[in-house]
């Protein structure tokens, strides 16, 4: 019993790590940050506003949107359709990309449909959404619904059919029944494939909001960006791209978070 | 404690995606009897531990307590060579506590089994760990402890200290067959290497090179525990089995036309 006394710890110590190097990377992304706004300047000066406005006009632009609601309002509802459809996706995807991958005559009786829909661009089903489910909320939660579905989907039937055999093995001769395989070994082991298509799916439902919200909507960022258009004010097009990306990293940092939190145990790769 | 249960193979052929791995063999173990098997690799020994722990079809050729063995269940316990087989995402006791919580066992009253087992096992401090915090020899305790607080009158291990360093294998050796002594079980070892099995079994089964392997040669030990591996009738019996061992390889290598290589191999060391 001599190997007992040393318990290895594989990890470096996490939170010395983030106090050295964090402090450091914070920096350089601000000076990134600085850098491209200094860039963007520039360039700004010696162009016409309407083609590339600066970044103080910009920035102007979103005080503007913000006293007046729109701004608010634009990233409220965007948010609210990408949470929901994303979500029902991701409630879908998950048991249904487990079951996919348990049980290969269920997998190849879809499998047509997955090879078949899977080329094809959520934005494609704008005009179908709109005529099937009208042009309210509906359609644009239907369409990240599409696009995240899918995702999560392939990504939990990766995860299934990744499931190292032995563990399978060690947990029947523990005595696990077909129950309780998929459930004591087959889903905590999937749990970093549909941490990762979650993620993906998040991102791509970020695309998939500004499609529709740029051919039918009155309100959201997709929707901010095409009236833009119309008033000739490109400094709104770059709030709302700026508010894309923002709210994308925020929706993503949360995401991140609520995993680390729940399910470290599982080591999803975030 | 438990006792251990009989293994009878009865002309047990095993078949892996069209090939005979192993052919007719016959082989009776005795309830709380240690046997090794031994071979090269490549000969169906662990072919033949899947097939006793009901991994494998066996035609009902193959009985446990005197039942066809017709899949995995908790009498017979099963140890394997990787550490992958214990799930990461549960601390050591929860990998621990896994089997009675199959079976419904109050959170109390399978904690301090799993606490009990975990101390035969030397892992106490370990509890709360997770396998990857672990050395390659702790998490085979940990597997070893996952299958005794099953209580199975079989336990399974295919070359559970394979991975391991030589100090660590020779404690974690020593640990089994103290373990083996207080349980009480049956434990079929598969291993290759020659020492380990002569410390360990009552019986040493060795086995042909496969495809269609069959037993070679079964000695029995009938020498004190613990071994000595200094021991005149060790170190004759060691000779032995390295040239019935020695004997398969060279065939093997002689069948695939390599044994010249070797041969002026040996002459340049």
């Amino acid at each position: 019993m001599t190997e007992i006394v040393q318990v290895t710890s594989t990890k470096l110590n996490p939170l010395r790590l983030s106090m050295s190097s964090g402090l450091n990377r914070i920096g350089l992304a601000a000076l990134s940050i600085l850098c491209g706004l200094f860039l963007w300047n520039i360039a700004s000066q010696h162009t016409s506003p309407l083609f590339l406005p600066s970044p103080a006009a910009t920035l102007q632009a979103a005080k503007e949107l913000m006293e007046d609601g729109t701004l608010v309002h634009a990233l409220l509802a965007s948010s609210a359709r990408i949470a929901s459809g994303w979500a029902l996706g991701v409630v879908v995807g998950i048991p249904l990309g487990i079951v996919m991958g348990r049980f290969a005559p269920f997998r190849q009786f879809l499998d047509p449909y997955i090879e078949f829909f899977r080329f094809i661009p959520p934005i494609a089903f704008v005009t179908l959404a709109v005529i099937w489910l009208g042009p309210g909320e509906a359609a644009k939660v239907a369409l990240i619904f599409y696009t995240s579905v899918f995702i999560v989907t392939l990504n939990t039937i990766a995860g299934v059919q990744a499931v190292n055999p032995l563990r399978l093995r060690a947990a029947a001769s523990l005595g696990a029944g077909p129950v309780q395989l998929l459930t004591t070994v087959i889903v905590p082991s999937t749990v970093p494939f549909m941490v990762t298509g979650a993620r993906i799916a998040m991102g791509n439902s970020f695309l998939t909001v500004v499609s529709a919200e740029i051919v039918s909507a009155d309100n959201g960022l997709g929707a901010l960006i095409w009236t833009a258009r119309n008033f000739a004010r490109t400094e709104w097009v770059f709030v709302g791209i700026a508010a894309l990306g923002m709210l994308g990293y925020v929706f993503d940092r949360v995401l991140r978070i609520v995993v680390a939190l729940l399910l470290r145990r599982y080591q999803p790769t975030t | 404690m438990t006792n251990g249960s009989s293994i009878s193979l009865n002309q047990l052929s095993l078949t892996l995606d069209g090939n005979e791995i192993v052919s007719r063999i016959d082989l009776h173990i005795a309830a709380g009897e240690f046997v090794c098997l031994l071979g090269p690799s490549g000969c169906g020994k662990s072919t033949l531990l899947n097939a006793i722990a009901g991994f494998l079809p066996s035609g009902g050729q193959l009985r446990v307590a005197d039942k066809p063995v017709s899949g995995p269940g908790i009498d017979r316990g099963v140890v394997f060579q990787s550490s992958e087989a214990l799930f990461p995402w549960l601390t050591v006791r929860e990998n621990v506590e896994y089997g009675p919580r199959l079976r419904g066992m109050a959170a109390r009253q399978r904690t301090e089994l799993a606490d009990h087992y975990l101390s035969l096992v030397g892992l106490s401090q370990a509890a709360d760990k997770f396998p990857e915090a672990l050395s390659g020899g702790m998490r085979q305790r940990a597997q070893i402890a996952r299958v005794l607080v099953n209580e199975p009158s079989v336990v399974l291990m295919d070359e559970p200290f394979g991975a391991l360093d030589a100090q660590t294998r020779e404690v974690l050796q020593r640990e089994v067959d103290r373990i083996w002594r207080v349980t009480g079980c049956t434990i079929v070892f598969v291993t290759h290497d020659i020492w380990e099995a002569i410390l360990l079994a009552d019986r040493i089964v060795t086995m042909t090179a496969g495809p269609r392997a069959t037993i070679k040669t079964i000695e029995t030990i009938d020498l004190p525990h613990p071994r000595d591996p200094a021991d005149p009738a060790s170190l004759a019996l060691y000779r032995r089995l390295r040239d019935d061992i020695g004997a398969e390889v060279t065939r093997v290598l002689r069948a695939q036309g390599l044994a010249e290589d070797l041969a002026s191999e040996e002459v340049a060391a």
